[in-house]
């Protein structure tokens, strides 16, 4: 098969400018596409190895990254030309990526995102379906089922980290005609459970505390990927546990498997299955599906 | 040594300099909005630079202290009353156990600070004694301070000199409107001629919502961007990117209607172009425009920025220097 996008295509220059004078912004490309993000990762990890002096946050993105220095310790050009020479010393070689591989469970069609989704109904394009509905709709699936099938079947990449603390964006590992494409909400509703499973454009989220949000909600997740207090083994670390450049998988769910791992959640037991692996980005673009499954043998009989 | 809110005020929090390095974890700075009058207020104190202080906003706490303590209260103009007696701001002052602090209405400004010797004496998390609210972490229970709540004060590391002024020359007047400095860049090139054109020239309002994360401005003429063809994972409006990571200070103008300016809890990322930063020298001005207060958006390049910096450091070393 052959990638609409990757190995076919050539990213231009990156565009470089200023975010007032303490930021540089540098835009890989201006559409979502795995090689961008890659780009941008593997410059934002070069950077930290170099340990700029100055350099006081490093937020790699979706398509682009983000640099905070302070300009008393290194002046705005020449800020942007040490990003520039980064820019020009990555090549192929940096497009292999040492990961760690999540399976994270999901309960589709929960009870909890299906109560919220009927309270903001009038701020959906569809008020007579439910979000889920009306994804596989307009994403040519002819039940829920399917839809979903196709959003767990292949892993996803957390392309970003942010908006509030910790929560993941996530963008397919899948060509792009396959990407599952879905609008977010007319107007933003006031209330998302905690944990839920969003999806908006073609990326998908977490939603990592309760808020506000737009995506359009498939699901819930028992595990907390989230928590100042730190109680779960894969939290210990870090309150945030994902980080740019982790892979995805989703584990559909049903309820007592649900209701299992969250008495485990409860009980400062419950881990997260978690595989160390390294991606080749020229190997998954010569045969993503078969390379994908490959990727996800880490969680059976090893 | 400790303190105890009465009345907790509109929205009273623990901060000190900020948490950075979390940026790409989805973890703003945070910290006080106003930094030149946060650390006003603990070199006030003899504090280090660090240590944490009382944020108040457009309405301030009752205080009762719990043992005799030094105190100093900077930013928003108010008279602060001790026992119900006129106390000076900008001034060091002693209060006994059992002293009670009030506060009139705040006359200009929004935030106002109030260190103690020793300082707020919160856990660190992740570095800092910030208070980041969306998260829920930082400060006291990661939350704005209730009726009834006990702050833990640290040992002052000297005794603090009671009566110390900071000179009125020193530090810059508080303004119903001000003129807020923007370095265009970002997505600024997608706004059209006539938006870039009204963008500088209208007056813009705080709107009620202006809070940690962003202050959202009212009343200029609605932006327009140029259309143009969505890239692939952008989203169907013409202020919509591929959701990428917000500068501290960034201008961005969801569906071209208001224009919203992240500060020290920004959400660090998200889908909307931005039009440029507001530098970092003004900043703190931000912090403290009450709703309804104009602004005026002015054009600057990098080196007057950078200038403007310059200013702000030296008028700080100059504080810095008159509170040693």
């Amino acid at each position: 098969m052959s990638p609409s996008i990757g190995q076919g295509t050539t990213l231009g220059k990156a565009r470089y400018t200023f975010g007032g004078d303490e930021h540089v912004f540098v835009e890989i490309s201006e559409s979502m596409s795995l090689p961008a993000f890659f780009k941008s990762m593997a410059i934002c990890t070069e950077l930290k190895k170099r340990a700029v002096p100055g350099v006081t946050e490093i937020c790699p993105a979706n398509a682009s990254y983000l640099v905070r220095f302070d300009p008393d310790v290194m002046d705005p050009d020449s800020m942007m030309r040490c990003l520039q020479d980064i820019e020009a010393s990555v090549g192929a070689a940096d497009m292999d990526l040492q990961t760690r591989i999540i399976e994270v469970p999901v309960l589709y069609n929960d009870p909890w995102t299906h109560e919220t989704l009927m309270r903001f109904r009038e701020r959906h394009q569809d008020p007579t379906s439910t979000d889920l509905e009306y994804a596989a709709r307009i994403n040519h699936f002819k039940t829920v089922d399917e839809f979903i099938q196709a959003h767990s079947a292949s892993p996803w990449f957390v392309s970003m980290v942010g908006f509030v603390a910790g929560l993941p964006f996530l963008f397919q590992m899948v060509e792009q005609p396959r990407q599952l494409e879905v609008p977010k909400y007319l107007s933003p509703r006031t209330d998302t459970p905690k944990l839920t499973l969003g999806h908006g454009g073609c990326f998908s989220c977490i939603y990592s505390v309760r808020g506000a949000g737009g995506y359009q909600m498939f699901g819930v997740t028992p595990a907390p990927i989230f928590d100042p207090a730190q109680g779960l083994p894969y939290l210990k670390e870090l309150m945030v546990f994902f980080k740019p450049g982790d892979i995805v998988k989703w584990k559909p769910i049903d309820r007592h498997e649900y209701d299992t791992i969250a008495r485990d959640v409860a009980a400062g037991t419950y881990q997260l299955p978690i595989r160390p692996v390294t991606f080749s980005l020229t190997a998954f673009w010569a045969d993503p599906d078969t390379y994908n499954q490959e990727l996800l043998q880490v969680f059976h009989g090893h | 040594m400790a303190i105890e809110l009465i009345k907790p005020g509109l929205a009273t929090t623990v901060q000190d300099a900020g948490r950075p390095g979390y940026y790409h974890l989805g973890i703003p700075l945070s910290g006080a909005m106003d930094q030149e009058s946060y650390h006003q207020a603990n070199w006030l104190v003899g504090n280090p630079d660090s240590s944490a202080v009382l944020e108040c906003t457009l309405m301030a706490p009752e205080l009762c202290f719990h043992a005799d303590a030094v105190l100093a209260i900077t930013g928003a103009q108010t008279t602060p009353k001790l026992n119900g007696v006129e106390v000076p701001r900008n001034t060091s002052f002693a209060v006994k156990c059992g002293d009670r602090l009030s506060f009139d209405f705040f006359k200009l400004g929004a935030r106002l600070y109030i260190a103690v010797a020793g300082g707020i004496d919160v856990p660190l998390v992740l570095g800092s004694r910030s208070t980041y609210g969306l998260g829920a972490f930082g400060g006291l229970h990661g939350r704005k301070l209730q009726a009834g709540d006990v702050l833990p004060v640290g040992q002052p590391i000297a005794k603090p000199l009671i009566g110390k002024t900071l000179p009125d020359t020193l530090r810059l007047p508080l303004c119903k409107e001000v003129q807020l400095r923007v370095l265009p860049g970002l997505y600024f090139h997608r706004l059209q001629d006539e938006s870039v054109q009204s963008f500088f020239a209208d007056t813009w309002r705080v709107a009620p919502e202006a809070d940690r994360i962003g202050y959202r401005y009212k009343g200029g003429t609605a932006l327009k961007f140029h259309e143009r063809i969505p890239p692939f994972g952008a989203g169907s409006d013409p202020s919509n990117i591929v959701d990428a990571g917000y500068p501290y200070g960034s201008i961005q103008v969801p569906a071209g209607l208001e224009p919203i300016i992240l500060h020290r809890d920004a959400v660090s990322g998200g889908g909307y172009a931005m039009l440029g930063t507001v530098i970092s020298a003004d900043m703190d001005l931000i912090a403290q425009m009450q709703p309804n207060h104009n602004a005026h958006f002015v054009r600057v390049d990098m080196a007057q920025a950078l200038a403007a910096r310059a200013e702000r450091r030296q008028r700080l070393a100059l504080q810095r220097e008159a509170l040693s």
